[in-house]
């Protein structure tokens, strides 16, 4: 009714702190080497005597939460680096980028983690990113080359369902089925624009005649993706529009196996976050230093089981048990991302002229 | 020219219209003037219309609803009835994700509406579309209605029932030399308020829609802000719809007609003309129809709930002290507010003040929020403002309900007690102490639970400035949610709900202390 500013989770992030115990006791090791720094500065006096340097992140809500990464990551990050990590949490990605273009260049934020490959078009026209210098071998399905952004981790869009059910194998196959579903709005919600990009890539010039079937099985478009998968979850649909991942929290942090990802035989799209420098940035080795923490081990670990993704480049130790319980798309779609701009405007046109009959 | 026989202070009254007013066009310029170039296209316009077609059906269903819940619950007195007028402001301080939930347990596809009819083999029924939307708007908006009523009926003194009683009038000419002037007085009142609530709708409206045939002005706002960052489309959508909120006022606002019934006892005693069974028989079966109408969905959210409060984290008891503390702020700055208006409005009978209060209302907070982040952000650092950035947006969008509840209990304390206090001179200060406050307890206690409660529940801003580190309530139960928590999210809807009910029954309490003397 009122208060439109609603955060939403722009993936599926969250899951129970598994790394409670790492947590304080690097928070003790903080405190001990702040502390040493702290000596260390007193007895140079005059000499290097600086406040401790702040790295200030922007990235969506539910990465901050309890259940997200943020606070393994803050704690395993500023073992390290000398340095106090703030996440500053701002809705969702589309979020993101609005508030940055709000502030422009007195924006805080020496980086933003969040956006995604929907948003990188838009977000390098702002001009306010700076290229950066992180080398690493990716395990994506695709080959990564953009020279602003760093991936930290990926997953599939897909229809989740209860395990009896006997779902759909395809777009097309959910057209033309009488299978009930409840989908994200693509105005308001990063799964629903997923969805868009998903029908474009799959079907191009053809994807409004997929709305068109789609339409007799869309029960009704939520704003964001909790108000959808709590539909779900009451039972108001047969599936919902979420991610591969989604069983494997049902499975990892619930012991719930009753849950399950449907695999289509056009492919799955992609949604593949990134973080970015910004230009104006006030510390931009510390900017630095944290892009490769980002793709090191320690950042990445903690990724599957809070962020309930995969991690951009898989850790020593491999995935979490679960994760291989999950369906792989034999095929893995994703738009170009300069296209992504011009064709998001014509696929919500399709969208809407299709959906408001 | 009984209102004109005493004059308080409208300095005040107007500093505090002006400062309404103020805020929210600063806001709106701010977003103007880093805007660039596009106009509105044909959806808009679709936009504007389903808006308007929804919000003129729900104002009319939930006004016309509450007139005979009103009426019946005027006329009774049973057991638990003050418990169930308070349990009744529930749905309107819900978040909208938790009623959303709640009424699809109840009217949803796997429903129990659905359950039953399956039961008795009746094909299922859909909840989605405009009636949807319009059943969603009813249950927010139906019990703010029959409480406005109520105060209505109340504010007939007993003496002219018990006279109405000595004349043995029977209740078809009770009703129309008693209640029907009232009705016409508050009615419009209601009317457009409700109509400016359901204007700015919009996940309820998408969600219950069905789908973007549902697409509302509000939601329109949001894609401009977020999809499209076009600021331009932004600020014109939200003068569209402030427009739209204005003309309604005015209109509704325009056609109330003056009423007085003189000085009496405010509590009806006995009502002797609605005895018989018949009419015993209406009430009761609009008194639990409309119990089974909002108790159901709450029943639905509450019993998760219980399980949920199991397992809350730690970070819920903080949030919901911040909430508290909104919420209590909130409170202070209506009451700043929307004192000195009702007090200004109600001695001159200036439609057109009221009018600038909805506008809180009308405006998208997500404008207001977006504006004045752009107008603070090169001072200070928005996060460190967020508590009373947010206490303000959650008075403002307050303050035409405050008004609506305050100005017919002022007018009635200065129709009654004006000349008095004029012949006894009393000063300014003087009448608010002994006059106004005293003789209004009622109507500012509630609006101020009212405030109390709606802030607790409210996103609002809270989103653009929050810091992590001190998220209200609502938005960690989002945030819950967005974590796969629907458990723990569930149970933090509960505490919300506990909380906001709380909040609303300690004002309403004292509001209530003065009656009971």
């Amino acid at each position: 009714m009122r208060g439109p500013v609603e955060p939403e989770p722009v993936n599926t992030g969250g899951g129970k702190v598994l790394e409670f115990s790492t947590f304080s006791d690097a928070a003790l090791m903080e405190d001990t080497m702040k502390y040493l720094a702290f000596a260390a500065g007193a007895v140079c006096a005059s000499a290097v005597w600086a406040e401790t340097p702040e790295l200030t992140i922007y990235t969506y809500d539910s990465f901050v939460s309890d259940w997200g990464p943020g606070p393994a990551v803050k704690a395993a990050f500023e073992a390290d680096c000398a340095c106090t990590l703030n996440f500053v949490a701002a809705g969702d990605g589309a979020a993101l980028l609005a508030r940055l273009q709000l502030e422009g260049g007195r924006s805080q934020a020496d980086i933003v983690l969040g956006l995604d490959t929907s948003l990188i078009a838009a977000a390098k026209d702002t001009g306010l990113f700076a290229p950066h210098a992180v080398n690493a071998s990716f395990d994506l399905p695709i080959t990564w080359a953009d020279d602003s952004f760093v991936p930290y981790d990926w997953g599939y869009f897909a229809f989740v369902h209860n395990a009896g059910m006997a779902a759909p194998t395809s777009l097309r196959a959910l057209a033309d089925s009488d299978a009930k579903i409840v989908i994200q709005d693509p105005r308001s919600s990063t799964p629903g624009l997923g969805l868009l990009m998903w029908v474009k890539a799959a079907y191009g010039d053809a994807a409004p005649a997929i709305w068109a079937d789609l339409a007799d099985n869309i029960v009704t478009v939520t704003k964001g993706w909790s108000e959808a998968y709590g539909l779900f979850l009451e039972g108001e649909a047969d599936m919902v529009l979420s991610y591969t991942t989604s069983p494997a929290y049902h499975l990892i942090a619930e012991e719930d196996s009753s849950k399950a990802a449907a695999a289509f035989d056009e492919g799955h799209y992609m949604q593949i976050e990134v973080a970015g420098k910004l230009a104006a940035s006030d510390q931009p080795e510390l900017a630095d230093a944290f892009l490769s923490f980002m793709v090191s081990d320690a950042f990445q670990s903690i990724i599957p089981t809070t962020n309930w993704m995969y991690p951009a480049v898989v850790p020593a130790a491999g995935l979490p048990d679960g994760f291989d319980s999950l369906i792989a798309p034999q095929k893995a779609l994703l738009l170009d991302a300069d296209a992504v701009p011009a064709l998001r405007e014509e696929a919500l046109q399709e969208w809407l002229s299709a959906l408001s009959k | 020219m009984a209102e004109r026989a005493v004059e308080i202070s409208k300095r005040s009254g107007i500093a505090a219209a002006g400062f309404v007013a103020a805020v929210i066009l600063a806001a709106l310029l701010a977003v103007l003037a880093r805007a660039e170039g596009a106009g509105l296209g044909p959806a808009d316009w679709a936009a504007l219309r389903f808006t308007v077609v929804q919000a003129a059906w729900s104002s009319a269903l939930s006004v016309g609803c509450a007139i005979f819940l009103a009426r019946a619950l005027a006329r009774r007195r049973f057991w638990g009835r003050r418990a169930m007028i308070t349990l009744l402001g529930a749905p309107f301080i819900l978040p909208v994700i938790v009623a959303v939930l709640g009424l699809l347990a109840v009217f949803g596809r796997a429903g129990w509406l659905n359950d039953l009819l399956g039961l008795v083999g009746r094909a299922p029924l859909s909840v989605y579309g405009l009636h949807g939307v319009v059943l969603a708007h009813v249950f927010f908006n139906l019990p703010l209605a029959t409480r406005l009523f109520l105060q209505g009926w109340q504010a007939i003194p007993a003496e002219r029932f018990r006279l109405a009683a000595q004349l043995d009038l029977p209740a078809p000419v009770v009703a129309k030399v008693l209640e029907r002037p009232m009705l016409r007085q508050v009615a419009p009142g209601a009317l457009a308020l409700i109509f400016v609530i359901c204007l700015t709708s919009f996940a309820v409206a998408l969600t219950l829609g069905g789908g973007p045939r549902a697409t509302t002005l509000e939601l329109a706002i949001y894609q401009a802000f977020r999809f499209d960052f076009d600021l331009s489309r932004a600020a014109l959508l939200s003068v569209l719809q402030i427009t739209v909120a204005g003309a309604a006022a005015a209109l509704a606002l325009w056609i109330v007609p003056p009423l007085a019934f003189g000085t009496g006892k405010q509590d009806p005693g006995p009502r002797w003309d609605a005895r018989g069974g018949v009419m015993l028989f209406q009430d009761s079966a609009v008194i639990a129809l409309a119990l089974a109408f909002l108790a159901l969905p709450l029943t639905a959210v509450a019993l998760p709930g219980l399980a949920g409060l199991m397992d809350l984290p730690v970070s819920v008891w903080r949030a919901a002290l911040s909430s508290l503390g909104v919420a209590a702020l909130s409170i202070a700055v209506m009451l700043g507010l929307a004192l000195p208006m009702a007090g200004w409005i109600a001695t001159r009978r200036t439609g057109l003040a009221e009018a600038v209060g909805l506008l809180g209302l009308a405006a998208s907070p997500l404008m207001i929020g977006t504006g004045w982040f752009i107008l603070i952000n090169p001072w200070v650092n928005p996060m460190s403002v967020a508590l009373p950035v947010t206490a303000l947006v959650n008075a403002l969008s307050a303050l035409p309900f405050a008004l609506r509840i305050l100005i017919p209990a002022f007018q009635d304390a200065l129709s009654n007690f004006g000349r008095l206090s004029a012949a006894l001179g009393l000063g300014s200060l003087a009448i608010w102490r002994w006059v106004i406050v005293p003789r209004c307890r009622g109507a500012i206690g509630f609006a101020a639970g009212l405030t109390g409660a709606l802030s607790v529940g409210d996103l609002g801003v809270i989103a653009l400035f929050a810091d992590p580190g001190r998220a209200t309530l609502p938005l960690l139960m989002y945030r819950l949610m967005g974590a796969y928590q629907m458990q723990a999210a569930a149970g933090a809807a509960l505490v919300l709900i506990i909380l906001a009910l709380g909040v609303f029954w300690i004002c309403d309490r004292w509001g209530q202390a003065n009656a009971d003397a």
